[in-house]
């Protein structure tokens, strides 16, 4: 039976509704027309208003460089890792490590990293007072600094744990070993002959996810409420401070801004694309020369470390968010607690459950619909013989690449106007455009690879489409369909924007709770949120793993995959 | 009234270039060997009867089983049964649970597992009802997959180098099976193969495919 392209339509529905209808509803707020707020445009009031905020150049300046340098900087990183370790056994140590780590959400990460290199962090702690003499914390601008550093590097651990996943599925489909071994007997060194002979091919991979690192690293606003400078902030936090103010004009101003940083974000993109057509022509002019850089420990060590530093920072991150989760007194230069204490959970624990409850709420529903979506739209395809296209890729990961601050605002004002904002199904809607892709990601592989001969068998035993679907298809892909549910959920569970803005501020999720916590500075209630926060989000991959090992425990044939 | 499986002056194209032509008839219980270097799309052929074509590839002529024509029906309403070299048990599946995907859905439940037990009695795997395929040896599981498609009631029988993967004395063994089955039920079968041995085995016409120019 030919299914009707039903579930494909409701797909691009789901994934560009809310997009465009969102950009749609910006623009028009933007332009003046917000009959909620009795405004009714067109008019240029607002762009006035956003091109006389004395914070704009620097809010600007601040958006444009952490989100290209973070962008660089994870790029490089995740290129010199994969140059000069791809392969090796410590490569693959350090990854099993990393893996885990993509699915901590970027807040708890942040938090983390803040626990860390805070001037009362555990660094500063480990060198007081013998080596720095500081007997209180000292007065330094470790983070939040005016130049976004620490905000760069909150994103730099989270992005580069993304791009080599990502990397790493695509290395497999270039031959990527034997085109290192050709040009290793060539001479060259490891690191020059990986970035002259698999680079091209795999950045060619992976250049829309390296693109929607950028998007989404010039637009953040969780890490840089963490992280970022306040005084004032990054673009987009400016924009999500407008969306909350009582005074419902200045939504417009948020909307102007919005729209600002689209043009940002597309401008960095054209940036993007013009220093990818100058490295392409320098890389050429150097391959051309010939040289061998048989000398490359220095590079291939530089990697390493830096990997090494990631995994770590992270890793003594949670571990800090936990110990302060659990701290009784602890003064500044002692390295640990003078005891542990479960008060804060006690204290926290009531108040946490109701967003535990929404917090799973919205990432089962967004999930399950994004499942249905999904797995509707590969049979579909599937029966009709058709495969992913180039576009339909660029389709899949427009809603990463528009800038959340640019559509969600929109989003937000439409559904004031119609007067259903702060409704959970509206939230689900907005979780459902991040959840979508990611699925679509995770299950596009399995889906392809699944041995078609099982079905061309069962059909001429008289099995039906549906029937080869509901009994072979899914039950032998249960490993991965439920490792894309994990996914979904870690991502739905780490969504802060779309819940605060959709939700108009009354959806409140443990990620939300969690930001919501940064300007206080309650360290213990921010340790037990963001724990519970990467609880959460780690807990279905737990179960994706567990669920078929139980299931198939006697069916040896499902072990390997 | 049912005389076979018959490919009526039939044709495979691939892209506008014809890969070969055969015109034959494969009589109820008579196995028809067809033999040619590989790559000049014998499992095409197969996969042509079956009506699971890979796009690009088109016939002309007919295909017609026991008098009724092939083309235009979908794969489930073909009754034709395939067996690869691969076994290709679902291995979410026991061994009793493939055997029972076969088993056409109009046999009552409470007759089910009996006729499931016997097919197993009759491939000398008696027991093996709650078994992982994977547990099995290659000639075990390729009598499952064997039993599992007859248990479908096909009424002609495609063999694509069935026994190419299995050791000597396992081929002669699972030949004698399969042939005997084939004939006991009187289907048409077509052989698919590289090895003279089997069509010799196999006691009916050979084919001898020329290459593609
Ligand atoms: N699914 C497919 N798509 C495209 N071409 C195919 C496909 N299957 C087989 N071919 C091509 O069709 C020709 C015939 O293949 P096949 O029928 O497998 O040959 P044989 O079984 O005789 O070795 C070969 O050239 C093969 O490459
Ligand atoms: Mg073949």
């Amino acid at each position: 039976m030919r299914l009707p392209p039903a579930l494909p339509a409701l797909t691009i529905l789901a994934l560009l509704g809310p997009v465009l209808a969102g950009l749609w509803g910006t623009l028009s707020a933007a332009l003046g027309h917000l009959p909620a707020a009795g405004l009714n445009g067109p008019s240029l009031i607002a762009f006035q208003a956003l091109w006389e905020w004395p914070g704009l150049a620097s809010s600007v300046r601040l958006s444009l460089g952490t989100g290209v340098l973070a962008t660089v900087i994870s790029l490089v990183v995740t290129m010199l890792l994969l140059a000069g370790w791809s392969g090796t056994r410590a490569f693959r140590a350090l990854l099993g490590v990393l893996s885990p780590l993509l699915s901590v959400p970027h807040a708890a990460a942040a938090f983390g990293l803040l626990f860390l290199i805070q001037p009362s962090g555990w660094i500063a702690r480990l060198l007081s007072p013998w080596l720095t003499g500081w007997q209180r914390p000292p007065d330094l601008l470790l983070v939040q600094d005016p130049m976004g550093v620490a905000m760069v590097l909150g994103l730099v651990v989270k992005e580069v744990p993304f791009l080599l996943l990502i990397s790493l599925a695509a290395l497999g489909q270039i031959d990527a070993s034997r085109r290192l071994q050709v040009a290793q007997a060539l001479g060259y060194g490891r690191v020059t002959a990986w970035i002259y002979s698999v680079f091209p091919a795999l950045y060619a991979r992976i250049r829309l996810p390296v693109l929607v690192v950028l998007a989404y690293s010039m637009s953040v606003v969780d890490v840089a409420v963490i992280l970022g400078p306040n005084t004032p902030p990054s673009l987009s936090v400016q924009i999500v401070r407008w969306m909350g103010d009582p005074d419902l004009t200045l939504r417009t101003v948020a909307s102007a801004a919005a729209m600002l940083q689209f043009g940002l974000v597309a401008l960095a993109i054209a940036l993007w694309f013009g220093a990818e057509v100058l490295l392409a022509q320098t890389g050429l002019r150097c391959a051309y020369r010939g040289r061998r850089g048989s000398h490359d420990r220095m590079v291939r060590a530089v990697g390493f470390v830096s990997g090494g530093v990631i995994v770590g920072a992270v890793l003594l991150g949670l571990i800090g968010l936990s110990l302060w989760s659990v701290a009784a007194r602890w003064s500044f230069p002692d390295v640990l607690p003078d005891g542990l204490s479960l008060r804060s959970w006690q204290r926290n624990g009531t108040a946490m459950l109701p967003s535990l409850a929404t917090t799973f709420t919205i990432a089962l529903a967004a999930t399950a619909a994004g499942l249905l979506l999904t797995l509707g739209c590969l049979e579909t395809e599937q029966r009709r013989q058709l495969t992913l296209t180039q576009k339909g890729l660029w389709l899949l990961y427009l809603p990463l690449l528009v800038p959340q601050t640019a559509f969600l605002p929109g989003m937000q004002t439409l559904l004031l106007n119609l007067d259903v904002d702060r409704s959970l199904g509206a939230v689900v809607l907005a979780h459902l455009v991040f959840v979508l892709p990611y699925l679509r990601l995770a299950l596009e592989g399995p889906y392809r690879t699944w041995d078609l001969r099982q079905a061309a068998v069962a059909a001429t035993m008289g099995a039906s489409d549906n029937r080869i679907f509901l009994t072979l298809r899914l039950p032998m892909l249960l490993a991965p369909i439920l490792t894309a549910c994990a996914v979904g959920m870690a991502v739905s569970v780490g969504q802060y924007l779309p819940t605060l803005l959709v939700g108009g501020g009354r959806v409140q999720t443990l990620t939300t709770e969690a930001v919501a916590l940064a300007a206080g500075g309650d360290r213990r209630a921010i340790g037990a949120y963001a724990l519970a926060q990467t609880a959460a989000a780690l807990l279905p991959f737990a179960l994706a793993l567990a669920v078929p090992m139980l299931v198939w425990r006697n069916r040896e044939g499902l072990h390997h995959a | 009234m049912p005389d076979g499986l018959r490919l009526d002056n039939l044709t495979l194209w691939r892209d506008g270039t014809a890969l070969l032509s055969l015109d034959l008839l494969v009589r109820p219980g008579e196995v028809t060997s067809l033999m040619g270097p590989s790559g000049v799309g014998k499992s095409t052929l197969l996969a042509a009867i079956t009506g699971q074509l890979p796009p690009g590839f088109s016939t002309k002529g007919d295909i017609r089983l026991n008098d009724r024509s092939l083309l235009g029906l979908p794969p489930q309403a073909r009754r034709v049964g395939i067996l690869f070299q691969d076994h290709l048990l679902f291995p979410h599946l026991s061994v009793g649970g493939n055997l029972a995907f076969g088993l056409a859905p109009t046999i009552p439940r409470r007759d089910r597992r009996a006729k499931i037990e016997a097919a197993l009695d009759a491939i000398g795997l008696t027991g093996f009802h709650d078994r992982d395929p994977e547990t099995l040896s290659g000639g075990q599981k390729a009598r499952v997959a064997l039993m599992r498609m007859l248990l479908s009631a096909p009424s002609a029988l495609l063999l694509d180098e069935p026994f190419s993967r299995l050791d000597t004395d396992l081929r002669d063994q699972m030949r004698r099976l399969v042939f005997s089955h084939a004939a006991e039920r009187r289907l048409p079968t077509l052989l698919v193969t590289h090895d003279a041995a089997d069509a010799e085995a196999a006691g009916g016409p050979v084919i001898h495919l020329p290459a593609t120019q």
